[in-house]
């Protein structure tokens, strides 16, 4: 099946025996000139990309303290060593966080540190850690900065909080603004801006799904629940990854988020022009394509006369949408304010499930043994409700009030804790399969563990990129692919609807 | 650009073996770019190619997984009417690999 080695899962997690330049070989397609220059970069490398970058580095640490303490204060305590999924499944030792942080903050100590420009017009900028850029330290970024999935669990046990994403997401605006990008980010980014997702859905095909939806509910339960595009004056615009609309397993959400509205009676629509939830400028760290990305949103809100704006499935969009949108397309002062801005899908479900508001049939998923994996920027980089670890509580609550059988898995590989799928942060392509199936090792070794124990059929996840990886990798650990699918699948299958009590 | 040989013409292709120029798509180039993958071309093969062509025709993007699956179960009869057979018939995902021989561009996203 694969023309590399898949990882042997193994009875207890083993810290591997470093093999040096082990993933060298593999690195992303590089993007084509009109991807770049279609989102404000040159089209190919410049020729004063050196200086270029250099530059970059100055500005980026001028205008971010965060990135220049990042690249100040590691005191290379090995902690963050052994915590990287890509480092445990692929044994490269550059895909150690220390190790990576190091690629760009070599090159940052050797022209914005005393130590570094001393002991670099001495010739001996290695003396201090500090290190010219060249051709090669330029092809490592490139290899290594896409090995890293932004999922910031090294972040969790560094003693100083240090954040490979961030300084990974500089790496890259780095590279993109001297005219080199990856393709599958940049393409999508590309077709986000021209047509308002990232498959380039236009409205016509987005209208035909949902009304072949439509139908299919209505065959399955002899009830219509309608799937709204571009309604004006409904209540809630519903913005969810535009992976919702077209692949499996994410479309059985889908039709859980609809039914959900439909019980509750909330009037809802989907915006044709704001169609995507994903932001795939955070992964190449572009504030102005991020802003320009979210603005569709505020646009589609205002023409469409919303009160609520509530984001579906999609772990980044869920930190765009938690942390950013406020700073981007804020103020939201055109929205209803006793309802959360914005509000995550498993927050509107959860209330309404507490509230009594939906009738469930929990023994209709029975033939489910069910646990859950927390995606990263779920986990670690937002919220849900309004108390502390919400957003790991509850899409747990709901799942119990749904299901009957649910089983977490260990605990070092859940909450804030919580293994990457191995396909966040931008990678989620066919060129990087090899680093995917890897990556996901340690996820895949958890789940093992609560397979063989409680024989779980059913993962669960709240984000598209996750459901897609683990569709592709899970078969390549010898788990069925369709084990996979979306929490709102299992409020889907239990949720009665028709007349209320 | 990388070219696969069809018929003694060399055909453009993405890095992935997508077809570059859509409008260069016969049915030769199909049959080639499966037989690149191992992959023998059956009629329910071709009812998946000449339904996306058709799909795309329309719409200007590949159908939903789920617009396909109906769609072939009700050509093929209602047992092939889901994803797992699409995947026995492009076992690389049927999204993919059938947008591929059909000379479409790759779906991108979180797909």
């Amino acid at each position: 099946m694969a023309d590399f080695d898949v990882p042997v899962l193994k009875e207890y997690p083993v810290i591997p025996v470093i093999q040096p330049g082990s993933m060298a070989h593999l690195s992303p397609f590089k993007s084509k000139p009109d991807h770049n220059t279609g989102i404000g970069f040159p089209g190919e490398l410049v020729d004063d990309w050196h200086d270029k970058a250099i530059a970059k580095i100055g500005d980026m640490v001028k205008n971010s303290r965060a990135l220049q303490v990042f690249l100040d204060i590691c005191v290379k305590c090995g902690a963050c060593t052994d915590k990287c999924h890509y480092y445990l499944g692929t044994s490269d030792p550059k895909n150690m966080p220390v190790a990576r942080q190091d690629l760009l903050r070599k090159v940052y100590r050797r022209h914005y540190t005393f130590a570094g420009k001393f002991f670099g017009a001495l010739g001996i900028p290695g003396f201090v850690g500090a290190a010219d850029l060249t051709k090669e330290v330029l092809d490592d970024w490139y290899t290594y900065f896409h090995q890293c999935s932004q999922c910031r669990r090294c972040s969790v046990f560094c003693p100083y909080g240090i954040d490979t994403a961030e300084i990974s997401m500089a790496a890259r605006e780095i590279m993109d603004t001297i005219g080199i990008g990856s393709k599958y980010n940049n393409e999508i980014i590309v077709k986000a801006h021209k047509i308002g997702n990232n498959l380039g859905l236009p409205e016509p095909a987005l209208v035909n799904t949902m009304e072949g939806l439509e139908e299919d509910v209505k065959d399955e339960t002899g009830i219509d629940v309608k799937f709204p595009v571009d309604v004006k004056g409904a209540d809630v615009l519903l913005i969810t990854p535009s992976a919702d609309f077209f692949a499996e397993p994410h479309i059985d959400g889908l039709i859980g988020y609809a039914k959900v509205f439909h019980q509750a009676g909330i009037s809802w629509t989907l915006s044709s022009y704001a169609s995507e939830a994903a932001n795939f400028s955070m992964f190449i760290g572009s504030g102005d394509n991020l802003k320009k990305q979210a603005m569709r949103i505020r646009d589609a809100a205002i023409d469409l006369g919303v009160k609520r704006i509530v984001a579906g499935e999609c772990g980044h969009a869920w930190r765009v949408a938690y942390n950013f949108w406020n700073t981007l397309i804020g103020p939201f002062d055109f929205l209803d304010p006793n309802y959360p801005i914005p509000q995550h899908i498993c927050e509107l479900t959860h209330d309404l499930i507490a509230r009594g508001a939906l009738k469930i049939d929990k023994e209709a998923n029975d033939h489910r043994i069910i646990t859950f994996h927390d995606s990263c920027n779920v986990s670690r980089a937002s919220r849900m409700g309004n108390i502390p670890g919400g957003q790991f509580s509850i899409p747990r609550d709901i799942i119990k009030s749904v299901a009957n059988n649910f089983h977490d898995m260990a605990p070092e590989t859940i909450h804030e804790n919580t293994f990457c799928c191995g396909g966040g942060g931008g990678l989620l392509t066919d060129d990087l399969v090899e680093l995917r199936v890897k990556g996901a090792m340690p996820r895949m070794e958890a789940l093992k563990h609560v397979i063989d124990d409680h024989g779980v059929n059913y993962l669960t996840a709240i984000c598209a990129i996750c459901k897609s990886q683990f569709s592709k990798v899970l078969p390549y650990y010898d788990f069925p692919m369709d084990m996979i699918g979306s929490l709102h699948q299992l409020v889907s299958t239990a949720i009665q609807l028709g007349e209320k009590d | 650009m990388a070219t696969i040989d069809v018929a003694g013409n060399a055909v453009e292709v993405d890095e992935e073996g997508y077809l570059a120029d859509r409008g260069d798509w016969n049915e030769e180039i199909a049959t080639e770019m499966a037989k690149i993958d191992d992959c023998e071309l059956s009629d329910n093969h071709w009812e998946v190619i000449k339904f996306l062509r058709e799909y795309y025709e329309e719409y200007q993007i590949a159908p939903a997984v789920r617009v396909l699956t109906k769609a072939i179960g009700k050509k093929l009869g209602p047992d092939k009417g889901n994803s797992k057979y699409l995947y026995e018939l492009f076992p690389y995902g049927p999204a993919k690999q059938a947008c591929k021989y059909a000379g479409l561009p790759k779906p991108t996203g979180c797909v």
